[in-house]
């Protein structure tokens, strides 16, 4: 194939149709059908039972704390939930799958006829329509040793660990989603994120992207104009971030276009993505006749959640992400675009709770944002993992705001909470990091100050008022950087007669 | 043979809590009639000589010490090869498994472990319950201890087998379409198929997950009642289970059952085409006898079980298909490489299949695999589905004009070896009369009726779904008028294995 087109020009010729799967892993302590735990991260084929294990004689025994994180997510997407639905046996041979069959639902999800509005960057709001939501098992996990790049073509040998096998899971599939046009890639991350907002909103997963918890397979199609029927559609799989899922979009838009372009037909497959290259590649060719053979699953009873129970969900749901951010921007008076700076920062539930403990909003968020988000930085660890509460945050500033310590101090003082060396007033206490706001002493250093820096005298006698902080440095060394600095000010400018 | 071998097994266990009996001398005898006379049989795969009589001594210390033990404890029961039982070989009678030891037990073995009854070893089968004679097993033919020369009935026939040979008082059975009827038929021994869900699957090896039911093999309908409540009950870790109560059987045995009080169907088209003559009229000369006792007997039409032959010859394989799946040589069991071409997994998995599996298997995944396909399911396995329905509803309308339905369990007596083994149809046949309950889940026994040709024919009781406690208080009075006819256990006229 020649070079790509642009992405101006593919989103110029053609109109894009995106269909998008998202599965994600539900944090419950068992697994779908038995008794084993879900965790994540531990030695291979330790986390199994022989259900697990799909032993000859096992059966499956639906997990209700599944099925309510199912109707959960089904409400969170405005969805009809089933009063009575059934599992299916999707028959195909593969070593991750125990049964050599999945456990899924097929033509009765537990969840159907939903939407979701997803906000965009500039505050448009675009509505994606949910055809359902239902529950599975994953599968295994394969790891082929020997290949390039941990590839099956050419291992010597393959392992697998079934620790992931059983593993609860909702997929959650859009009807095909038109009208985005070249915002198609901007729609197709935005919708996937808003998703793993719900998902964590609604506590039913960590949904952590880069652990899988939340995996997206994305359609992409081409037409020529609106008024025609889809093209042909290739499906990404996989794709593990947001950013990714932007630029598969795109990339697979670009690609199709050129093949389009070239009077070529595309081929209906699906790809792989790569993150690398930020491109996919061929996978394997996938028709409509595929034959998984379902079959409604005969050694489990239908799943009948009362209406009873679905009310109740309903009423224990929490606020959601969309609702709550509303709130949040109105109750903080800060911007859409530093709301999402919040968010993308994950430190949203961390500035409430340090409002909530008394500190005001400006505050805790720049706190949030600011120092803790560079010592998590360096350290490499997400802000919840940084060892500092948002009680002690709340106190740190409360020492600030009481002019008991300035800022400079205070970031010592973290440091020192971080370190575990105590709380932060006690912490103050014990180094004496109290602020010098005995004018005695400050005058003493002032004066010291301006007697060896004549120069700086002149300079500020001549208004040039920046200068002053040439002398801060001399003082602050003289007060152990204990001096109040407004203090300071006042002192030096009372000193210069100004 | 001890003649403590032929007591039922509620008289051994009265003896073993009167002290007039050991558990060891029982389990024993047992090993001691295996040795003497399964080298003819052939109805066990394994025997557990050490873990029986572990248990057994067990179970006689704790009695010595004045204990308190289960009702069965000390009785012992042999397994059908396609329940697991940890630490045991499960090989489900195929090549597929010759080898596989199962990590855990089947819930209904928790139970017999509960009522400490020793496990005396598993019983020969057709591969993974596929058949109707047992000669479809991968390593042995079981023979019927009526005549060697003929199949003890499939699949559980060395389940009955066992139990008619007095190698052993009680046994497990499974029953998809008569695997635990038809062999009883056969062999002259009672076996019951419970109401679906009445007793846990979880650990049966499953051939079709919606028809399999665990039952009972004895050779009285109280010892086949007391097994079922001892492994019947609710089971969390079967989601299908039924939360009833598993006693109730064996409280229906104690209460007399007037018989002239119960309305007996008969079923117009269980009995008629297709049934041998002398098994007609062994079953008509049961009829004459239950009317002269005052039994009313009605006759009933259930259209559909027509087409309850074809309908299970599609939903059977169709679960089988999928059941088997799991049989690839990835994680257990067999594993056999290509000879020729590349080893991928696809290869191996397909030659383990093709080399692990018999015919009898292949054809029913192969039609199994055909009757789920897109673009067929519908014509087939769904239209099955609807039959399914249909049978059920012939059986509840029957159910509202009588309280029990008899039929002969099996159209023919045991036939010889090899005699239908090239016609699968002329096979699937023998079960005629059994594969209606399984479609409708309802619980049916077989009891011996009479001899014809001099072998067992066999009776066959259903009751409404739920009613196994009306199907055994039937069966027990059924028993009990025709026990003196015979003049005691219709097995007592076997011919005597030992001394051969």
């Amino acid at each position: 194939m020649s070079k790509l087109v642009s992405y101006e020009k593919a989103a110029a010729e053609f109109d894009p149709v995106l269909g998008i799967e998202v599965h994600v892993e539900l944090g419950t302590k068992t697994k779908m059908f038995d008794h084993a735990p879900n965790v994540f991260g531990e030695e291979p084929n330790t986390m199994v039972t022989p259900v697990s294990l799909g032993l000859p004689g096992t059966l499956p025994v639906v997990n209700k704390k599944a099925v309510e994180y199912a109707i959960k997510i089904g409400l969170a997407l405005n969805c009809s939930i089933a009063s009575s639905c059934r599992f299916a046996r999707k028959n195909y041979f593969y070593p991750d799958i125990p049964k050599n069959f999945q456990t899924s639902q097929f033509d009765e999800p537990i969840a159907y006829d939903g939407y979701l509005d997803v906000e965009l960057e500039d505050g448009a709001v675009f509505r994606v329509d949910i055809e359902r939501a239902h529950m599975e098992e994953d599968a295994g996990k394969n790891t082929h040793v020997g290949g390039a790049a941990g590839r099956i073509q050419g291992a010597e040998y393959s392992l697998v660990d079934y620790n992931r096998a059983g593993v609860p899971l909702v997929e959650i599939v859009t009807r095909p989603i038109t009208g985005c046009g070249d915002r198609a890639p901007e729609v197709a991350a935005a919708y996937v994120q808003t998703l793993r907002d719900i998902f964590r909103a609604l506590e039913v997963s960590e949904a952590r992207m880069e652990r899988g918890n939340v995996r997206a397979d994305i359609n992409v199609s081409l037409r020529k104009t609106p008024e025609d029927k889809f093209g042909t559609r290739t499906e990404t799989k996989n794709v593990n971030s947001f950013r990714a899922i932007d630029k598969a979009v795109r990339y697979e838009m670009r690609r199709q276009a050129t093949v389009l372009l070239e009077g070529e037909t595309v081929i209906q497959e699906t790809r792989h993505w790569h993150e690398d290259t930020s491109s996919t590649s061929s996978g394997r060719e996938k028709s409509d006749a595929e034959d998984y053979r379902y079959f409604p699953e005969p050694d489990l009873v239908p799943v009948c959640p009362s209406k009873e129970w679905i009310e109740q969900i309903r009423s224990s749901m929490p606020e959601m992400p969309a609702v709550r951010r509303k709130r949040l921007i109105a109750q903080w008076g800060i911007s859409d675009v530093e709301m999402r700076d919040v968010i993308n920062a994950g430190a949203l539930d961390l500035i409430e709770a340090t409002i909530k403990a008394g500190t005001s909003p400006q505050s805790a968020r720049k706190w949030w944002m600011g120092e803790i988000s560079r010592i998590a930085r360096v350290q490499e660890i997400s802000l919840e993992e940084v060892k500092v509460t948002p009680e002690q945050i709340c106190e740190l500033q409360s020492l600030i705001d009481e002019k008991k310590i300035n800022d400079k101090i205070a970031r010592s003082v973290l440091d020192s909470v971080i370190q575990g060396e105590g709380q932060p007033a006690q912490i103050v206490k014990d180094k004496g990091l109290e602020i010098v706001s005995d004018d005695g002493a400050l005058e003493k250093a002032v004066d010291e100050a301006l007697n060896s820096n004549p120069d700086v005298v002149e300079s500020l006698k001549a208004g040039k008022m920046q200068a002053i902080g040439a002398l801060m440095g001399p003082i602050m060394k003289a007060t152990k950087g204990q001096a109040d600095a407004s203090r300071v000010r006042e002192i030096i400018m009372e000193k210069i007669n100004l | 043979m001890k003649d403590i071998l032929k007591l039922s097994a509620y008289e051994m266990s009265q003896k073993l809590i009167a002290g007039e009996l050991t558990s060891v001398e029982l389990t024993q005898a047992c090993l001691d009639r295996i040795a003497e006379v399964d080298g003819k049989v052939q109805a066990f795969l394994l025997v557990d000589e050490q873990g029986a009589m572990h248990t057994a001594r067990l179970v006689d210390e704790k009695r010595a010490r004045g204990e308190e033990l289960p009702a069965f404890a000390g009785v012992p029961v042999a397994i059908k090869d396609n329940i697991c039982v940890n630490g045991m070989k499960t090989t489900c009678a195929s090549k597929m498994l010759e080898n596989w030891v199962s990590p855990y037990d089947a819930t209904v073995i928790s139970k017999i472990k509960k009522e400490m009854m020793p496990i005396i070893g598993k019983t020969n089968m057709d591969e993974f319950a596929m058949g109707s004679s047992t000669e479809h097993s991968a390593f042995q033919r079981t023979c019927n201890p009526w005549d060697l020369d003929r199949i003890p009935g499939g699949s559980g026939g060395g389940s009955a087998a066992a139990v008619a040979a007095y190698m052993v008082p009680l046994a497990l059975g499974s029953d998809t379409g008569g695997s635990i009827r038809q062999p009883g038929a056969v062999t002259g021994t009672v076996g019951a198929k419970p109401t679906y869900g009445r007793i846990s699957r979880y650990g049966l090896v499953a051939m079709a997950s919606s028809l399999d039911q665990i039952g009972p093999v004895a050779r009285t309908v109280q010892d086949a009642a007391m097994l079922q409540s001892i492994i019947g009950g609710y089971d969390e870790y079967d989601s299908t289970s039924l939360q009833e109560d598993a006693y109730d059987v064996v409280r229906a045995l104690e209460e007399n059952t007037d018989l002239s009080k119960m309305r007996i169907g008969i079923v117009k088209e269980l009995s008629g085409e297709g049934y041998d003559k002398g098994v007609r009229d062994t079953f008509d000369n049961i009829l004459d006898i239950l009317k002269e006792r005052g039994a009313n007997i009605i006759e009933v039409s259930c259209p559909s079980f027509e087409y309850a032959l074809s309908a299970y010859y599609l939903i059977m394989p169709a679960e089988v298909s999928s059941n088997l799946a799991r049989f690839d040589g990835v994680h257990y069991g067999a594993r056999i490489l290509p000879k020729e071409g590349p080893v991928t997994a696809e290869t191996m998995m397909a030659t383990t299949r093709g080399e692990a599996f018999g015919d009898e298997v292949k054809r029913r995944i192969i039609l199994g695999t055909y009757a789920l396909s897109s673009g067929h399911v519908d014509d087939y396995y769904m239209s099955a589905q609807r039959v399914r329905t249909l049978i059920q509803r012939d059986f509840e309308a029957a159910y509202k004009e009588v309280d029990v339905l008899l039929s002969p369990t099996s159209p023919v007596v045991a036939f010889k070896f090899g005699d239908k083994m090239n016609d699968p149809l002329a096979m699937y046949l023998n079960d005629i009369a059994t594969i209606p309950a399984n479609l409708a889940g309802i619980p049916g026994i077989s009891i011996p009726a009479g001899l014809s040709q001099g072998l067992p024919v066999g009776l066959q009781v259903l009751a409404p779904a739920h009613k196994d406690a009306r199907m055994y208080a039937v069966a027990n009075e059924i028993e009990k008028i025709l026990n003196p006819i015979w003049g005691g256990n219709i097995l007592e006229q076997a011919p005597v294995l030992e001394g051969e």
